[in-house]
């Protein structure tokens, strides 16, 4: 019985650093429709960015993250200038393959401008297995996921204030409910993008720390976006609460198969395992579990 | 499809100028090098390939090549990925006077290529890694993977267990798990470990880590729940570096801990900090940059600002890997140079001078690398060599590897047969005609 | 003036609905196939044949499948390299098993079991749409990769999960593996994209191909004036997964001659071609070959300048190059979001009435 609260909790936390990926999806997403692929190779981008300016200038850990934040605001400008900007009204798919090749322009300037090596980040986050749930209950919980969690629970906070209270998350809801609406009213889709692109950059920047902290920063990390997508359909594209309930479930749900059903099939059914899941979930909600109902008319 | 014609015909025009011009006055040894230093695995392609290309810069700066036969460098970028190494294959083995040998640097690429090796008549010197039953020099006279088998690995990983558990018999019912890098690499030793497993009755558990390895509770809540005696991994790349860090959480003992010789460098265990401390790894040479050769290696290359990496990271232990096979490379050409009695050896020559290598302690000590690895002889039957290894351990205070046991012997029982039997089903599937060697 | 239809009188139906109804078209196909099967072979080297053609060929044939499903159905599909898989796989396990067959049909056998497995794969798009499906096809990629890497009795069983394909001969000339001829393989390949791409051409044209569009266009519309999706959606997923199954069999035995199928056919794979169809034009035969040209050779175009004409080091020219790939994909995307294909249309329109334009 500890055993299966120790996979489910373990599953519960990497559940939740998944949706920490999924989170810069879906904001991006909601106010703009772009599914934006590059988001994996942003949270890259982004640690290896902080190191550097740890690393290369010897800055402190404070300034590192406003340096790190500042470009990956500069970035978002860069992008919309460059790219968005020109790509207004095209097909969805259109724009999904141009993050990524986004996502192919960041890995190349990130490698060049900081190295393909393995970078340690350490900025103070603890570590390790949490020494009294391992003696007094003998489960394994890990320190980092806590605190993981524990952000993500602020950050998702912050972005529900910042949706509903402030005069740009208005503006936001309203760019991602209609985008012509929303221009007639006078809002700019121009600044809006840069901002939402902003934010997802800075959430890109948390995710990069987590998964950076944990295996040192290096191109894998790239790679967890694959991750994040299952999360993604499961919770639904547009609904910031769908990620982090939608990572908890694909989390529970591939730890325990993997360790209950693995051995039987040989093992490393994690990765499939977690897609399957997503589809299972989608024959019956087609639009993810908090998706916007999709409605079509002729 | 008029356009696609017509630009193919512009491209190859142009660029079949730089392709074939590339033919110089003196005799140049062309080692074309399939290094990674982009992709995911670019963090351990990179000291390999420093250590390889420095030492043959080394040999160009100080003696003017191999034996005055000056040694031409064509590096191509195969981010460990098989169809950009076939293809760096493809575009490099014409260059100069022809490729002499490939060091494929990934198991993917060395699979792909041994067919192509017999066709092209050009050696393949797959170091450690590849496939295992190409240490058959009768069925794979292209072929070669000194100085010892993932195979012959994991049986000495396996006398290893059974001297610290004080003798082979006290393995019965003890549970060694292996924990796995989910690909042809990493399924290697599986084979072996079974019928390792099956002689001295201890019980294998396998735990499979899909690439590229980031995410690994799953696999330690398992270990953490059977409890075996023993963890063996088999791991590239990230994922090393998550397994350990785990490890380390779970409090596994790390002494019991034993990676494979590609899982064990300063990359996989620094990000695990203090709780790495004891870590075990196979290993065929010494890691650390206090031989004479890396002395040479700095004073004509580095202060002459033609070093590849960090002057700093000299010693690492996949540069110190990367030096080794280039040193065993050279050594192969020359001993090429002198059966064939020319310094314009082909493709077909250093073949010869491979399976006649032999590199004991004394010439180990003339290269400036005395005791820095285990003396290769290499027979026409025999393209593993020695097949000794020995284990390296991690102390985290000093931030050292250093070895900490002897070179133990393969269990040839084991591996023999394995290797009779895995290329005979190559030599069949593939109307390979079995060489006499006698 | 030379690309013009006038005195091309046309007095029957069937002229009327000819595949290629201008007769420059015509001639211009005419002598593209010359060119590709007499020509080429015999001019270009080893290197060229082998490394460059070999799989843009290939490639070119998963790109039409591909285009089928995605350019004319309106389904974004994300497991093409699963796909490839299951079609190296079945062509690996025919090949060993009834070699007597020949190459050619045991290529179309593994097409039409992957035609199957496409199918079952497409089930869920009749419920689910748009980047879902795209997500949820990424579903069929890691699961039949992790099949195929774990059953033993997929690669027969050896220590590494790694198949080789056997050598196999054609008219007396061995056509897989290594030891195959260049020229031999280029020319099987080519056959199979010139046959194929002609069939594509035929279907799309046809009441199915006009079945898949009016799905794609707006599918509850279509479904009101009597398409029916199942067969529709279905049929699309079977005919796409035929030629994808066909490609991953010639990627495998002609030009690659050994696979592991979790590197091989990964998750890039599916991207990769993805890519060349949006870069050469979606709905579009003509598209999908120039989009797998340039995926294909523009990569290997820019390391060889950058390597061997300016002498970067192969690391940056690495990361230059894959730099420079993702720009180009966004400017072009940019400058002509129909791809490749729609630049060919305009080039055309342009040239019937030149040179007086008014």
């Amino acid at each position: 019985m500890t055993f299966f609260i120790e996979v489910v909790l373990s599953g519960l936390m990497a559940g939740i650093m998944y949706s920490l990926v999924a989170l810069g999806f879906v904001l991006i997403f909601k106010a703009s429709g772009i599914f934006n692929f590059a988001q994996g190779v942003m949270a890259l981008f982004a640690a290896l960015t902080l190191v550097g300016f740890m690393e290369k200038f010897g800055m402190p850990v404070w300034l590192a993250i406003i340096g790190t934040i500042l470009v990956m605001i500069a970035l978002a400008w860069v992008i919309e200038r460059l790219m968005l900007r020109h790509l207004v009204n095209q097909e969805p798919i259109i724009l999904f393959m141009a993050t990524i090749g986004l996502a192919y322009v960041l890995e190349g300037l990130g490698d060049i401008l900081w190295g393909s090596d393995v970078k340690l980040l350490d900025i103070g986050i603890p570590q390790g297995a949490s020494d009294w749930m391992l003696d007094s209950f003998d489960i394994y919980v890990e320190k980092l996921e806590v605190f993981a969690a524990v952000t993500a629970a602020i950050m998702v906070t912050i972005l529900a204030v910042f949706f509903q209270k402030t005069r740009v998350g208005r503006a936001l809801r309203a760019v991602a409910d209609d985008h012509q609406a929303a221009l007639s009213v006078g809002i700019s889709l121009h600044t809006i993008w840069v901002v939402v692109w902003s934010v997802s950059g800075i959430v890109a920047l948390v995710a990069g720390i987590m998964w950076g902290s944990k295996s040192g920063v290096q191109f894998s990390l790239s790679l967890i976006a694959l991750k994040a997508l299952p999360v993604l359909i499961l919770g639904g594209f547009t609904s910031v609460p769908g990620a982090i309930i939608g990572g908890m479930i694909i989390g529970v749900g591939e730890k325990v198969a993997e360790v209950y059903l693995g051995p039987f099939v040989g093992g490393a059914i994690e990765n499939w395992f977690a897609y399957m899941l997503a589809l299972g979930f989608l024959l019956f909600r087609p639009q993810g579990l908090f998706g916007e109902k999709i409605i079509e008319r002729v | 499809m008029k356009i696609k014609s017509l630009t193919n015909t512009i491209i190859a025009a142009l660029l079949a100028v730089p392709l074939l011009s590339g033919v110089a006055s003196a005799y140049e040894l062309t080692l074309p090098t399939l290094d990674y230093r982009t992709g995911p695995y670019a963090p351990n392609g990179i000291p390999f390939a420093n250590g390889y290309s420095d030492y043959l810069t080394m040999l160009n700066e100080r003696d003017g090549g191999i034996n005055g036969a000056k040694v031409n460098l064509v590096a191509c970028e195969t981010a460990y990925n098989t169809k950009r190494g076939v293809e760096c294959y493809e575009g490099t083995k014409g260059e100069g006077n022809g490729a002499l040998v490939y060091q494929p640097l990934s198991t993917g690429i060395t699979y792909q290529l041994i067919p192509k090796s017999s066709v092209d008549e050009i050696p393949i010197f797959s170091m450690g890694y590849g496939r295992t039953s190409a240490a058959n020099g009768k069925v794979f006279p292209w072929v070669f993977n000194f100085p010892a088998t993932y195979w012959s690995q994991a049986t000495v990983f396996v006398q290893y267990i059974g001297e610290k558990e004080g003798g082979m018999k006290n393995l019965k019912g003890k549970k060694i798990a292996l924990v796995y890098h989910n690909s042809a690499y990493g399924k290697e030793p599986i084979r072996t470990l079974e019928s390792a497993a099956k002689k001295y009755g201890f019980e294998l558990m396998l735990l499979p880590v899909d690439h590229p390895g980031q995410e690994q509770k799953a696999t330690w809540l398992q270990i953490r729940k059977e409890k075996p005696d023993w963890v063996m991994m088999w791991g590239w790349g990230v994922m090393n570096q998550v397994a350990i860090k785990e490890a380390g959480s779970i409090r596994y003992p790390m002494d019991h801990f034993i990676g494979v010789w590609w899982s064990g460098s300063e990359n996989d265990v620094l990000p695990a900090g203090a709780s790495a401390d004891g870590y075990l790894s196979g290993a065929f040479h010494q890691p650390g940059d206090n031989f004479p050769a890396h002395d040479d290696i700095k004073k004509h290359v580095y202060d002459k600002g033609k070093g590849f990496g960090d002057r700093d990271r000299i010693g690492e232990v996949l540069y110190n890997r990367g030096l080794v096979a280039a040193m065993w490379t050279s050594e192969a050409i020359r001993t090429a140079m002198k059966i064939h009695g020319t310094n314009e050896v082909n493709a077909k020559q250093v073949r010869d001078g491979f399976e006649a290598l032999d590199v004991n302690e004394a010439r180990l000590k003339e290269l400036g690398l005395p005791g820095f690895t285990i003396p290769v002889k290499i027979t026409c039957d025999n393209h593993e060599g020695p097949g000794q290894v020995a284990l390296q351990q991690w102390d985290a205070k000093a931030k050292k590897w250093s070895l900490v046991s002897k070179f133990y012997e393969p269990l040839r029982d084991i591996t023999g047969p394995l290797i009779a039997e895995d290329s005979a089903q190559y030599a069949t599937e593939n109307n390979v005609t079995v060489r006499n060697c006698n | 003036m030379i690309y013009r239809e006038t005195g091309q009188f046309k007095d029957n139906y069937s002229d009327d609905q000819a595949l290629f109804p201008i007769a420059q078209d015509r001639y211009v196909i005419y002598a593209v196939l010359l060119v590709t099967f007499a020509v080429v072979p015999f001019v270009l080297n080893q290197y060229w044949l082998n490394a460059v053609m070999l799989p843009f060929l290939i490639y070119a044939l998963a790109a039409l499948g591909l285009n089928i499903l995605t350019g004319y159905c309106g389904q974004v599909s994300l497991g093409t390299g699963g796909f490839m898989a299951v079609g190296a796989f079945s062509v690996y396990k025919l090949m060993v098993a009834v070699p007597e067959l020949g190459f050619v049909p045991l290529v179309i056998l593994s097409g039409l079991i992957t035609a199957a497995v496409g199918t079952l794969f497409g089930l869920p798009s009749l419920r689910i749409k748009g980047f879902y499906l795209a997500v949820a096809t990424l579903a069929a990629q890691f699961f039949l990769i992790w099949m195929f890497n774990k059953v033993g009795w997929f690669f027969n069983y050896n220590a590494t999960g790694m198949i080789t394909s056997p050598p196999m001969t054609m008219f007396g000339v061995i056509i897989t593996g290594p030891e195959g001829t260049p020229a031999a393989k280029y020319l099987l390949v080519a056959s199979f994209v010139a046959v194929f791409a002609l069939v594509a051409k035929n279907l799309a044209r046809g009441r199915i191909g006009r079945n898949w569009m009016a799905i794609r266009d707006m599918d509850i519309a279509a479904e009101l004036i009597g398409v029916r999706p199942l067969i529709a959606k279905l049929s699309a997923f079977a005919v796409s997964s035929f030629y994808i199954g066909m490609a991953g069999a010639l990627y495998f035995a002609v030009w690659l001659g050994s696979a592991e199928p979790t590197e091989a056919f990964d998750i890039n794979q599916s991207f990769l071609v993805l890519f060349m169809i949006i870069i050469g034009g979606l709905g579009s035969v003509l598209g999908s070959i120039l989009g797998a040209a340039f995926m294909v050779l523009m990569p290997i175009l820019l390391k060889n300048v950058l390597v061997n004409g300016f002498g970067t080091n192969s690391a940056l020219a690495a990361h230059i190059e894959i730099m420079t790939v993702g720009a180009l994909i966004i400017i072009f995307l940019i400058a002509e979001p129909h791809g490749l294909a729609r630049l060919w249309r305009i080039a055309k329109e342009k040239l019937r009435l030149w040179p007086f334009p008014y």
